[in-house]
């Protein structure tokens, strides 16, 4: 019987494990946390229906009730190897080995370390925080500033990490722009009388109900838009934060006083990408992540034969997009160990 | 700008948002709520007469009003013939001819200084 073992149990491991399951593959999946969701864990809410991101998880956590998978919490793979048959063998961190015919890399990706970006003041200024960060206050349904105030004007920056040159990173995270729409909404239904801004360098509203959900910001919550890109932060006495920015669409600088300034993390690619690329000999792309072997037609497929790659491990992608990635993976694997 | 002895002192370019004075953004948002749905992607400037001929920016007139840099609307908002081009271009369905006439509206009546 064809085995199939699926590094990294978030979003995308776990609907890859469900799928090859149902089509009767055995899978090991290996997670390092003592529990699946990964990223997923952290969110309060999804764009753009708002739906519970622990609904989801738990879905996700409920198809893995199956017998044909075989969840291993809490471990994490030692050096991988492919012997003359073609076998992976995945020895764990508790002794144990797994034996494969296909290996899924679904090891996800990590959220951009805010103080590398020094001049944004995270970790300095208290009332910094990212976007991670609001998450949890979401679902505490507390807003408040370090002193216990409610915030009187907020601003949201967009491509913290991302599009930046000076912090290494080219590539856009894509998800950024509509989870500060989806914020600046949820601040705005917790705090009617806050200003909220979101300053952004270009909106990329990619998915469906994206722009809808962008212009209902305008127009229905009253979310003002700046485009300029933050060059610095710095706060005052009172603990507000100062910040400057270009307005470029009137082509003045401008200059303004927060009370709370959330920064949108973006994404890398994981330490566990960079483990699994570096043990397997894996190609990555420029940007650091997983490099697929074709963008269209063998996306899941990468330089070595046999090993699979779904999710964020080969780039910054939404949870629908992670999914489908996910399944089509699995297509992908169930094709291959026909063939061999 | 003040001079003395041949010397100057230039005046800020920059946006003080802090200080200045947002009443008339308030006005306009409540009066014409479409006017929030700019994007800021100049189609209305791109077509009008008056912008072909002056130097006169609908769009960014309208952004300034936005940020509470009241006098440059005020100093250029008379340039508008009112011929509505800017509506027929608009993507985002933006209200621009009432959003304008309110402007003048409220710098004739309720504009402080």
């Amino acid at each position: 019987m064809a085995k199939v073992i699926i590094i990294g149990g978030g979003p995308a491991g776990c609907e890859a494990a469900h799928q090859l399951a149902n089509q009767g593959i055995d899978v090991e999946l290996v997670e390092k946390n003592n529990e699946t969701g990964g990223n997923l864990n952290n969110w309060y809410q999804l764009f753009p229906d708002r739906k519970s991101a622990k609904d989801l998880n738990d879905i996700l956590k409920q198809n893995l009730n199956h017998p044909k998978i075989q969840l291993h919490l809490g471990m994490e793979p030692r050096k991988i190897e492919k012997n003359k048959e073609g076998k992976f063998l995945v020895p764990l961190s508790d002794g144990s080995l797994l034996e494969g015919d296909s290996l899924l890399i679904s090891t996800g990706f990590k959220i951009f370390d805010a103080r590398r970006k020094e001049e944004y003041g995270y970790g300095i200024y208290e009332n910094v925080i990212t976007s991670v960060e609001l998450e949890n206050m979401f679902y505490n349904h507390s807003i408040q500033m370090v002193n216990g105030n409610t915030p009187k004007r907020i601003g949201i920056i967009h491509c913290v990490g991302s599009r930046d040159e000076k912090v290494c990173n080219y590539h856009c995270s894509k998800l950024c722009c509509i989870t500060g729409v989806k914020q600046a909404i949820e601040l705005r239904e917790l705090l009617p009388d806050t200003e909220i801004f979101c300053f952004y360098m270009d909106m990329r509203m990619f998915g469906p109900g994206y722009e809808e959900m962008y212009r209902e910001a305008q127009e229905k919550y009253n979310i003002k838009f700046v485009r300029g890109r933050l060059s610095e932060a710095a706060e005052n006495l009172n603990k507000q934060l100062q910040i400057k920015v270009e307005d470029t669409l009137v082509g003045k600088p401008l200059r303004m006083t927060l009370d709370m300034m959330i920064l949108l993390v973006g994404m890398e690619s994981s330490e566990g990408s960079r483990q699994m690329a570096d043990t397997l000999g894996l190609n990555l792309a420029p940007n650091g992540f997983i490099k697929s072997q074709d963008p269209h037609y063998r996306n899941n497929n990468t330089n070595v034969e046999g090993v699979f790659v779904a999710g964020c491990g080969s780039a910054p992608m939404n949870l629908t997009d992670t999914l489908a990635d996910a399944r089509s993976a699995a297509m992908s694997i169930m094709e291959y160990i026909k063939r061999i | 700008m003040i001079n003395f002895w041949g010397y100057s002192i230039s005046e800020t370019r920059s946006i003080n948002y802090d200080t200045n004075d947002k009443s008339m953004t308030e006005y306009i948002a409540r009066v014409v709520p479409s006017s929030k749905l700019c994007i800021g992607c100049g189609g209305c400037t791109a077509g009008c007469t008056a912008g072909n001929l002056t130097n006169f920016n609908i769009r960014k007139i309208q952004m300034l009003m936005k940020r509470g840099e009241n006098k440059e609307a005020k100093e250029q908002l008379q340039k508008c013939m009112l011929c509505g081009k800017c509506m027929l271009v608009c993507p985002r369905g933006v209200e621009t001819r009432k959003m304008i006439l309110e402007m003048l509206n409220y710098i004739k009546t309720k504009l402080k200084s």
